[in-house]
């Protein structure tokens, strides 16, 4: 059995790293709440430019513009986005398992693909996978503060001239979707070639007054769209990795809890024992001292 | 006829307003243009610039960048990447911009390549120090 020293040295370590694990739910906590803004603030933006894009793909041919026109099934690009930092549960690992599940089931459909990850973590899972090709990896990208827009921007950027320059024929986009502090939803969505939301039977599109013109309108739009796409999924998968984090602290503070009760129940019984030891000793020796 | 008209206006970041209004007034790519209630239906880019809206007799005017417009069964919705009402901008900080980009332009030929970026950013600072003057009156 565990000396009574040892056991007090092994409260003392749990109870650090509860610590350690309580501040960083507490600081969880807070990025959650300012990122659980950001993303709510960030969604009329990208709705409204969803709705007008689909109203502007019904009036133009999908030919007509490099970014929504169907390609060969040549190679494809994976943009996945997962976090720097780990210590959030299943976060990093969960995502880059349903790219990599992603690559391997749609394998038919394209001959091959290709990698562009954010983020470090996902970089550490993916590179040790057999057949994953990464061509790309931004680490920190997003830093510790607030996603901004212009790092969406030109993340989308460095996509659309990837894709435009004729490398890739597809683009998807693999990320963690904000739903509520305890649950993320791994979603896969196809980013280029551009694919409209599609418009219910029976209601009135509105025709409108173009100015300059619908393609100039389009081109001006299109690539804005992709932007705004991509730092919605950094802005979501920001908020996902607090939620997370918090989350996976908070049960790591508990457990920490349980076992520190633990020990103080086999502290106090290795004391107890060794009190009753010395009675015992202390009495028999004061009897034999009678005898 | 509509007496009033519904101004939204949206940035990545969030909602910067939502009223009724009785005439916008908006930079548009091609040229200003103007919005009344029971307009057609319209969409049209947007070029960095101030727009303004009238709402109650008075005008109140935002510093707006890059972004579209979409008028709609009287509901004007502006998409931009940055706005910012007249009363909210930081006139040291704009002019400070504004120095800073004519310095930077002053040294660049125009073959160079920050020279496009220094330029749009002159315009911004410029927009904006207009914009936040006209708090004044």
């Amino acid at each position: 059995m565990a000396s009574l020293k040892d056991i007090k040295k092994r409260i003392g370590t749990v109870k650090n790293t509860q610590q350690i694990t309580k501040a960083m739910k507490m600081v969880s906590a807070a990025k959650l709440r300012r990122a659980q803004e950001a993303v709510i603030a960030a969604r009329p933006y990208a709705d409204k430019m969803a709705d007008v894009l689909s109203s502007l793909a019904l009036r133009v041919d999908a030919d007509s513009h490099p970014l929504l026109a169907e390609r060969g099934k040549g190679k494809a690009l994976v943009v996945l986005i997962t976090g720097d930092r780990g210590l959030c549960g299943g976060f990093n690992t969960n995502i880059s398992k349903t790219a990599e599940r992603f690559i391997r089931e749609k394998s038919e459909r394209f001959e091959s693909y290709e990698l562009l990850i954010v983020g470090r973590k996902g970089n550490d899972y993916l590179k040790r996978r057999k057949g994953m090709e990464i061509t790309k990896v931004h680490e920190n990208l997003v830093g510790t503060g607030q996603v901004s827009y212009p790092t969406g921007a030109l993340l989308g950027q460095e996509v659309i001239g990837l894709y435009r320059s004729g490398d890739y024929d597809s683009v998807f986009l693999v990320y963690n979707a904000f739903q509520s502090v305890m649950t993320q939803v791994q979603t896969v969505t196809q980013l280029l070639p551009i694919v409209p939301k599609e418009v219910e039977e029976g209601v009135m599109v509105t025709d409108y007054i173009y100015e300059p013109n619908a393609k100039e309108v389009l081109e001006e739009i299109l690539p804005k769209h992709v932007e705004v796409q991509i730092f919605r999924s950094l802005l979501e998968s920001a908020a996902s990795e607090h939620g997370a984090r918090m989350t996976a602290m908070d049960s790591a503070s508990k457990n920490a809890s349980e076992r520190i009760g633990k020990l103080t129940l086999q502290y106090n019984r290795a004391r107890q024992a060794s009190i009753t030891k010395e009675l015992l000793e202390i009495i028999s020796g004061s009897e034999s001292l009678k005898s | 006829m509509a007496e009033k008209l519904k101004l939204e206006m949206v940035t990545p970041y969030k909602r910067v307003l939502s009223e009724e209004v009785e005439e916008v007034t908006a930079p548009g790519t091609v040229g200003e243009f103007g919005v009344l209630p029971d307009h057609t239906s319209l969409l049209t880019t947007l070029k960095v610039g101030e727009l303004s809206y009238k709402q109650g007799g008075e005008t109140c005017h935002v510093a707006v960048n890059w972004g579209y417009v979409e008028v709609e069964d009287n509901v004007m919705t502006v998409l931009v990447e940055t706005a910012e009402p007249a009363d909210q901008i930081d006139v040291e900080r704009a002019k400070a911009a504004l120095a800073r980009a004519e310095e930077a332009l002053a040294k660049l030929t125009s073959e160079d390549k920050d020279s496009k970026i220094m330029e749009a950013a002159l315009e911004r600072a410029v927009i904006r120090v207009q914009v936040a003057g006209k708090t004044l009156h």
